[in-house]
């Protein structure tokens, strides 16, 4: 072991001093996080106030309550609702097209793959603001505006990241048992679904994780494809409430906010491990 | 007889048509025609559209437009309000990525020493970048930077005069930047896994000969890590040039258009005010800049990065 990599060891005093400092620094980074939880627990006028106590001088559970009941008589209910019913289908989406798009790149050899795995790299360095106006004048003139389709259709024709992912992972998959499956009379496709597919399984959690987490975030597509506020989206319900309520109840929009944090807090959680993972794969901006 | 002879040549067919699937130019192209329609539909054919509508009026809810040539460029040429969010975006984007960059690779270096609790310390300091992108944290954010918020109340308690942010169009700009560098966890766990990969065997060698840490992190780490700084950059610069959720939830563009950035200036144009034509132009006119850009910073990348495979 080198002497750089454990420099601890030796000097207690030196350890000690790097808890600190490290422990100290990681309270300021989630500081935010912590005072909004606490925020949704506290009063309108403890919150304006700035009070930096993360204790609430009283407790309020109202808010929770306040918070739920939405706004235009419509509940928190319908836009979680409509959140997962986005996120899970186009998470679906993304990971089977992904995988079926990474297993040609990976796996078959023929004229124009090249040019393909080129173009599929070039377009995660293209804005989304480029096509984000024509697409949504082609949904638009398809009478799709002002529903989910522009939501989650686009994530059933792959997404770039996550084909390079499961390329990636593709590569530590042996040839030879692709092999020994066409001997055993599979073709290229039932060795796709009964071989790749199966074996690809961390791949596809992690896809599934961070493209959930991405649909559960997305705040641009809602914003720009959803009218009435019965298809809203927990993001842009929380952008409308504020909006509306923002004078008045902010216990109540931390309180919101909170809870639209949930899923995300519970996929890191129990995932770490597979985000940690993806991100460190694929460079994927989280 | 005929009966059986045309059965057999169906048979014979049959085969030839699941060899001919069966190859990998077939079978290849089969498994892309998600990415390839997706790629065409989603891609290719709306970015001739938008090349397509920046030389027209479109303008949503009106029926007919007209070929106007060059006039979206023309008047994106004489838009104060275009130069100004292209000046606020690049101030933006110059400010950010790079401190956000030292940041990750700074704490990435402290996190790959073997602590105890050196995961849990990683986890922590990725948890922002996690759910920083989310309306939530923009919202808590805009909170504790208003005048009398939580920031004011800290600066004040070390006997300072509180700083009213958004009252001022360059200072709303720094909570943005602030909100920006405090998502350093994606690039930081991308640089500990590139501190880990490399050999041990060139620290040690370099320890023996006497170098210090410092000499270690400069001389050895910092240009072994080039390649992934090269990466974080390319695409973390990408990524700030299209900020919008920010500032749009935060500043709403404000104070005197301070935070006006270009992605919520092209979305005021094609969807409030309803100029496609317009905004179409203006996104083209990103596209290339973004381009340039990215260009520029790969063009010097030959003259920095080091790999060591070479």
């Amino acid at each position: 072991m080198s002497k750089f990599r454990s420099p601890v060891g030796s000097k207690p005093h030196t350890a000690a001093l790097y808890h600190v400092l490290v422990f100290t620094f990681g309270f300021f980074m989630v500081f935010p996080v912590l005072w909004m939880i606490s925020g949704s627990l506290k009063t309108n006028v403890e919150i304006v106030s700035g009070a930096l106590t993360l204790i609430p001088r009283y407790w309020m559970w109202e808010n929770f309550a306040n918070g739920w009941r939405g706004f235009a008589g419509i509940t928190f209910t319908t836009f979680f609702q409509n959140s997962l019913i986005i996120s899970v289908l186009s998470t679906i989406g993304i990971t089977l097209s992904s995988s079926l798009v990474a297993y040609s790149f990976a796996r078959m050899r023929y004229r124009g793959r090249k040019l393909l795995f080129t173009i599929m790299l070039s377009t995660m360095m293209i804005p989304g603001q480029v096509v984000m106006i024509p697409q949504f004048l082609i949904f638009h003139n398809l009478g799709l505006v002002n529903t989910f389709v522009p939501l989650i259709l686009p994530a059933f024709f792959g997404g770039a990241f996550f084909i390079f992912l499961m390329m990636q992972f593709m590569v530590s998959i042996p040839k030879e048992l692709d092999e020994a499956a066409i001997c055993d009379g599979c073709n290229k496709y039932t060795v796709f679904f009964r071989i790749i597919f199966p074996l690809l399984k961390p791949a596809l959690i992690t896809t599934a994780i961070i493209h959930f987490y991405w649909a559960w975030d997305n705040f641009m597509g809602p914003l720009i494809y959803l009218n009435s506020p019965r298809l809203f989206t927990v993001s842009l319900a929380l952008r409308m409430f504020a909006d509306t309520a923002s004078i008045t109840d902010y216990g109540a929009m931390f309180a919101m906010s909170t809870l639209s944090l949930l899923p995300v807090f519970i996929m890191f959680l129990f995932f770490n491990k597979h985000l940690v993972e993806g991100i460190n794969t694929s460079g994927i901006k989280g | 007889m005929s009966a059986i002879s045309k059965s057999f040549i169906n048979d014979e067919k049959r085969e030839k048509i699941s060899r001919i699937m069966n190859t990998d130019t077939v079978a290849g192209y089969i498994f892309a025609l998600p990415f390839i329609l997706g790629f065409l539909g989603f891609m290719l054919i709306p970015m001739f559209m938008s090349l397509y509508y920046s030389f027209t009026n479109l303008t949503l809810g009106r029926i007919g437009y007209e070929w106007i040539g060059f006039a979206n460029y023309e008047r994106m040429w004489n838009d104060p309000r275009f130069w100004n969010s292209l000046g606020v975006t690049f101030r933006f984007v110059f400010l950010s990525v790079p401190v956000r960059m030292v940041f990750g690779l700074l704490i990435a270096y402290v996190l790959t020493r073997k602590f105890r609790g050196v995961h849990g310390y990683r986890a922590t300091y990725y948890l922002p970048t996690l759910i920083g992108g989310s309306i939530a944290v923009a919202l808590v954010w805009g909170q504790m930077f208003q005048r009398g918020g939580v920031i004011y109340n800290i600066i004040e308690m070390f006997g300072f005069e509180g700083i009213h942010w958004f009252g001022s169009p360059t200072l709303a700009m720094i909570p943005l930047i602030f909100m920006n560098v405090w998502q350093f966890g994606a690039a930081m766990i991308i640089f500990a896994a590139g501190i880990k990969d490399i050999p041990e065997t060139y620290i040690e060698a370099a320890a023996i000969d006497g170098a210090n840490k410092l000499q270690i992190f400069f001389k050895i780490i910092l240009p072994c890590l080039t390649p992934i700084i090269l990466y974080n950059l390319v695409m973390q610069t990408i990524a700030a040039f299209m900020t919008f959720t920010q500032a749009f939830i935060i500043t709403g563009g404000g104070p005197a258009e301070g935070t006006n950035f270009i992605a919520l200036y092209i979305y005021n144009h094609a969807f409030t005010w309803r100029n496609m034509g317009y905004a179409s132009a203006m996104s083209w006119i990103l596209l290339l800049i973004v381009a340039v850009v990215t260009g520029v910073i790969l063009k010097t990348s030959r003259r920095w990065t080091f790999y060591v495979n070479e």
